[in-house]
Order: structure tokens, then sequence, then C-alpha cells
């Protein structure tokens, strides 16, 4: 197996989010991890990529075998797993091309590879924008400043494209988006699919599990993972909604 | 990343601290007109050059020091410091590198800053100031050939006194302000330029001053001139060794650009800032101020400043010929408890001038930081034109920014242009370059790099590689 979480438990300023979440996700899988607003799925993503204000309070995390709580923010990069956010940052100054190659070559020295010849990376780079429908401006502009919701969301997905994780993990990519945008985006998510390679998709709707079939669709409610299924179980959440499930868990 | 670990990250040791132990040549602190005889008497200046030492000391007894910097410090002692410092032998300096005392060698060493190899691979004439005096200059025979003369000032008020006498106290009067009136009386070294007509310099002229003896202020005076058509580019770095005791470094330089003449000046300043508390760092209290004197002249600053406890600083262009052009690109970067203001002040005299100006403050740590900017537009100054853009960056949140633009403005067809931002380094943007494999440190030294690139950029190659070197070394921290 690729990523396994196991009976997690994590508080963020005093108040338990998540309340014993297991998971396991093999290579070539998409999980849809789906459920109701507040139930802890943006928690799930930001724990694994290492953000601080989340304390773990119990369980584990591992990845290839290796302890993700022990590894500082940047060594889970290097390591293969990566996130996409739902509100990437503004970098004004820094401009994405540098931080594509910044960030592209900081994970090659770490796998004790040598940093891409400029040539191979221009020439990467431009194939990956090309089909990303973007315009070669944006390599020349600051990350993330002026970008339009959809261009935030896109470019989240050009650096997947570039960096080539193992496991990326996706937190509500298809907020904000319209059908048009959904569709690149969903697109480049699907090249990435791969034997080798998993995806871990975060999601309120159902609209985007339309355009990416999940193996294996998740509900999360109230800190744990309360029903798992295949595709099935969203095109059931689209018409039932989540209050079924809220209320067993309760009990 | 809480902001303990925020604040850890900006904090760095200074890792150029080490003194060097040549003895010195010292008199006793105190200042009155016998230790200005004194020094004039060590320099062997003539006597009119003491006359005008002496001029200056006493209009500087009559004035206050200024107050309306954004600064915080204790009044100066200055009857407590040692006005001159040489190494022993004047007489038997070295005639060349291999003569150089292998200790100062090896500080040049540890400073990162190997000598002759710089000065034999970039082809670069150095007139290294130690202690006061020069100790070695290079290339003099390549220079003198193009008809350049770069030499210590000293030389030059013995060698060349009617060009001294032309030019000196010219651009930065005597008596222009209370630290310039100091410097006057009682400066011992610096630099010498004069670019004749028609000649563009052969190589860009650096020189590396450098504060070592204890407890002694280091009032260097620099004068440069380009004749008509005449280019040239100098280049000043510094660094100091580690202190106890504060030291006042108060320096004057004087530029002066004729009809279509380009003095372009780069500094890269690293100075002791002080311990933790700020204690024991320099005081840099400098006059630098160019004259473009001629029609069509240029004169460009550029400068990053990442040391000292205190800056004090605006290097000025004084916009006398007809469509002549000012330039400033400036970078400071402060940390831990220093403070710093600086700018730059853009007179406008003759037609058609045009200024621009821009400077990028970083400030980190509990440090403090001010842009003080002059654009004066005179009545004759028809046409001119100033663009100004000056941003600051924050790193953590008990530092501060402040910027203070002043503009005067004496004609109706002038134009000017401000642009100003602050932003500031959050945790969630290191976050996000962490999540991308980058470790802290390098996104840190990334978003500076990228803050500060349109600076970077006017600087002379090698420098502004030392330059990103330095900001990195400046905002390294405890991570890792």
């Amino acid at each position: 197996m690729m990523l396994e979480v196991k009976d997690l438990h994590v508080t963020v300023e005093g108040s338990e989010i998540l309340k014993g979440l297991t998971l396991t996700v093999n290579p070539g899988e998409v999980h849809a991890i789906m459920g109701p607003n507040g139930a802890g799925k943006s928690t799930l993503s930001a724990v694994i990529a290492g953000k601080d204000g989340y304390e773990v309070t119990g369980g584990s995390i591992t990845f290839e075998g290796k302890d993700v709580l022990e590894m500082e923010i940047e060594e889970r990069a290097q390591a293969g797993l990566l996130l996409g956010f739902q509100y990437p940052v503004e970098i004004p100054g820094v401009k994405n091309i540098y931080l594509l190659k910044a960030a592209l070559n900081a994970q090659r020295t770490a796998r004790g590879e040598e940093e891409i010849p400029a040539p191979e990376f221009m020439k990467l780079v431009r194939e990956k924008l090309n089909f990303m429908q973007m315009d070669p401006s944006f390599l020349q502009r600051a990350v993330n400043e002026g970008f339009s919701g959809g261009e935030k969301k896109r470019n989240e997905i050009l650096q997947m494209l570039v960096l080539q994780p193992k496991l990326a993990m996706l937190d509500e990519i298809d907020s904000g988006l319209d059908i048009d945008a959904m569709k690149v985006v969903a697109k480049g998510i699907n090249s990435l699919r791969s034997e080798e390679r998993a995806i871990l998709l975060v999601t309120h709707y159902q609209r985007l599990l339309d355009h990416i079939e999940p193996d294996v669709v998740h509900v999360l409610v109230d800190g744990r993972i309360v029903k798992s299924g295949d595709k099935n179980l969203a095109l059931e959440l689209e018409s039932r909604g989540y209050d079924w499930l809220v209320e067993g868990s309760a009990a | 990343m809480a902001s303990q670990e925020m604040e850890q990250l900006v904090r760095r040791e200074y890792t150029q601290g080490f003194v060097t132990d040549i003895e010195s040549d010292t008199v006793p602190p105190g200042l009155d007109e016998s230790t200005i005889a004194f020094i004039s008497g060590k320099k062997g200046e003539p006597e009119w050059m003491l006359e005008w030492r002496l001029d200056a000391y006493h209009q500087w007894l009559k004035m206050t020091p200024p107050s309306w910097a954004h600064l915080d410090y204790p009044p100066i002692d200055y009857q407590a410091i040692s006005y001159y410092s040489a190494p022993k032998k004047p007489e038997d300096r070295p005639q060349s590198l291999d003569e150089v005392d292998p200790k100062l060698l090896e500080t040049y060493e540890k400073l990162g800053i190997p000598l002759h190899e710089r000065a034999a691979l970039a082809g670069v004439a150095v007139d290294a100031v130690f202690d006061s005096v020069s100790v070695t200059t290079t290339f003099k025979d390549k220079l003198a050939e193009a008809g350049v003369i770069f030499c210590s000032i000293s030389e030059a008020i013995r060698d060349y006194p009617e060009l001294i006498k032309q030019y000196l106290g010219s651009v930065v009067p005597k008596a222009d302000n209370y630290f310039a009136a100091l410097n006057s009386a009682v400066f011992t070294d610096g630099s010498f330029v004069f670019v004749p007509e028609g000649v563009t310099c052969p190589m860009e002229l650096s020189t590396y001053f450098r504060i070592n003896a204890a407890n002694t202020g280091q009032f260097e005076r620099t004068l440069i001139i380009c004749e008509k058509q005449a280019q040239v580019s100098y280049l000043e770095g510094c660094t100091a060794p580690m202190r106890d005791e504060n030291q006042l470094h108060a320096a004057v330089v004087e530029l002066v650009a004729l009809e279509d003449a380009y003095i372009k000046y780069s500094t890269v300043q690293n100075w002791y800032p002080g311990d933790e508390d700020g204690k024991g760092g320099i005081y840099n209290f400098v006059t630098k101020r160019g004259d473009c004197r001629g029609d069509r002249s240029r004169i460009s600053w550029t400068q990053v400043e990442t040391g000292s406890a205190i800056t004090w600083k605006y290097p000025s262009c004084v916009l006398r010929g007809k469509d002549s052009i000012g330039e400033f690109y400036s970078v400071a970067v402060t940390n831990g408890r220093q403070q710093a203001d600086t700018g730059t002040k853009m007179i406008h005299i003759g037609e058609g001038t045009r200024s621009y100006i821009v400077s990028k403050g970083i400030a980190a740590g509990r440090s403090d930081q001010s842009y003080r900017g002059l654009v004066k537009i005179g009545p004759r100054a028809k046409g001119a034109r100033n663009f100004t853009q000056c941003d600051s960056l924050l790193i953590g949140d008990r530092c501060g920014a402040h910027t203070f633009p002043y503009q005067e403005i004496g004609n109706a067809t002038s134009t000017l242009e401000h642009e100003a931002t602050t932003s500031k380094i959050g945790e969630d943007q290191l976050f996000y370059c962490q999540t991308r494999g980058i470790s802290e440190e390098d996104a840190v030294s990334m978003i500076v790099n990228g803050f500060c690139k349109d600076v970077f950029q006017e600087l002379p190659m090698e420098f502004a590689v030392e330059a990103e070197a330095l900001l990195n070394v400046t905002l390294e921290g405890a991570v890792g």
C-alpha cells in the first residue's frame, strides 16, 4: 500500500476534528473523500501535508512505509506527497517559473539526482503548460498574484504535472471553477492517473466526479469515515444528501 | 509555524566577526585642533589642507547632531573616539600584494574576498583601505595608461593639489551637515578617482573598506570626478569584525559628472549590526552626493545595505545639467535590533532632468526601517520627471517599516510618479513553498531575492552574486 492512515486523531485549537480516521490508498487508485462542511475533509489533507497548528493526538500516517508525522514538510513533498490547495497563496516578486524550477530541483536533489538542465526544463514546462491550456506568460507572472480563481487552480495542476508526485492530494480543487475550467482541470488530473500513482480528491460535490471517475469513495462525517464504496456511492450522496449518514454516525 | 520559529528563522549570527591583530599606531581618544594637526601631519599634507580641516572643525563645533531621523540611539561622546589609526610602518608600505601582511590577506580570505584572485580574475583594481591607510593598490599601470587616476585621497592631496582644491567639498560643502563637517575635519583616508575627458575607465574600480582597530571611528573621504564624456563604475564593499563598543563611521562621498559623463557607484555594506540586543554594532552616518554638473550627465547609485546597528544614509543627486539623469536603486535589510533611516534626494535644477528611485526595504526581527526620499523640482527644471517605487517587505510581526516621501515642486511642467507597497512574508507563503519540496530557508531567500531583483539587476555581475549570497546569510536562521 502507498498511504496508510490509522485511527488518526487530530485536534485544532483544543477541539478534536478527526476522531479516529482510517484510510488506505494503494498505487493506481483514485480516492474521493466527500462529506458535509466541517466534517474534517480539509484537515485530513492538511495534516498529511504537515500544516502547522494541527495536533496529532493519536494514530499514525505512513507513506511507503515511512512515518509521515516524523518528516519535515518539504521532506514529505520530496518523498512524493503533493498537496493542491483550495486557496493557493500569492507570492509577489517570485516568478511562477522560478518556483517551479526551485521545487523540481529541490525534489531531484533530495532524490540524489542532478538539477534539471535549463533547456530540458523549459521543454517540460512548455509541454505541460500547453496541456493545461495556459498562456506562456503565466510563467513570468508572480506566483498566483492577480490570478483568477480558475487560473490558480490550473496552476496547482500545472505544478502537479511538472513535479509528478506519487500521491496527489487535491483539496476542493473544483471550488470556484466554471464548467470549462473544470474540464481542463479534470483533464490534467486524469493525465496523472497511472499504475504507480495515487490520487486523493477531497470534494464537497459530486460534479467533479463526473469528470474524474474514482475507484473508491469515502464519506467523512464528524471526523470519521462512516461509509466507503465505489463511484455509485457518490451518486447516491448526490441524490440523498449526507443527512442519512450524519444521523447514523451520531449514535 | 509559530511566530517564535519565524523569528528563529530570521535570526542569524554574524559570520564575519573576527579581529586581525596588526599593531596600530593610534592617537589617544579625543578631538581638538592638535588631533587634526596630528592627522594632517601624519598624512604629510600641505598647510592649506590643514586650514581646510580646521575651518571644518570650527564650523562643526557650532553645529548640533540631526534629530529628525526615525532613529533611537544614545548621544555619541565624540571625545571618546580615537581619530587616527594606521598600520605600524606607513613608510614601508608594500608595493605589491606579495609584500602585504599575510594576516591582512588572511582577513580577506575569511571575508570571502580573495583579493589577488579577485583582482587578477575579475580585472578589478583594488585600493584596499585597511584601518585608514591604503595598504595596496593594484592595476595602477593599466589605469595610468588610460589616463585614469585611482589612488588614496591622501596621495591625491599630495600629488594632485589643483584637482583637490577645485573639487573637494564642492559637492558636499564642509558644513553641509553635522557628520559631513566632522568628516571634513578628521577624514583619514578614502579613494580618489579622476577620469579624463572622453575616457571610459577600462575596468571596474573597487575599494574594500574595513573597520578594524577597536574604538576607532572611520572617516573615509571619497571623491570621484568624470570629465566630459568619461565613464566609470565604482564598487564599494564593506565588512567589519565583531566589536563590543559602538563604532562610528561617518564617510563622505562626492561624485562630479561633467557633460555626458556617467558615474555608476555601487555599494554592498555588511557591517557588524550588533548582538541580539543591538549592542556593539556600527553607527553608519554617511553623506553621499553626486553632482550632475554637465548637460546629459548621469549618476547612478546602487546600494545593498545589510549591516550596521544604525544607518543614516541618503545618496543623492543634484541634477544641474540640462537633461541629466539621477538614479537610486536600494535594498536595505534590517534584522535583530537594527535601525535604518535611508533613502535619497533628487534635486532637479536643470531643464529636462530625470530621476528614478527604486527602494526595497526588508525588515525582520525587531528592526525598524524608514525610507526617506525627497524629490525637489526647481522653478527652472522645466519638463523634469521623477519615478519613485518604494516597497517594503516585513518578516515576522515585531519589525516596522515606514515611508516618508517628500515632494517639493517648483514648476507646473514636471511629472512625478510614486508607487509604494508593503507586504509580508506570511507563514502561508512559506508553507506553500515547503509543500512543493522547498526548504523554509530557501523559501525565504527565494521570496526576498524575488522582491529585490529590480535592484540586483542594476549591480555589476559579480557584485550581484555577492549581494544575493549576503542577503541569504543575513536572513539565515537556526532552521535545519
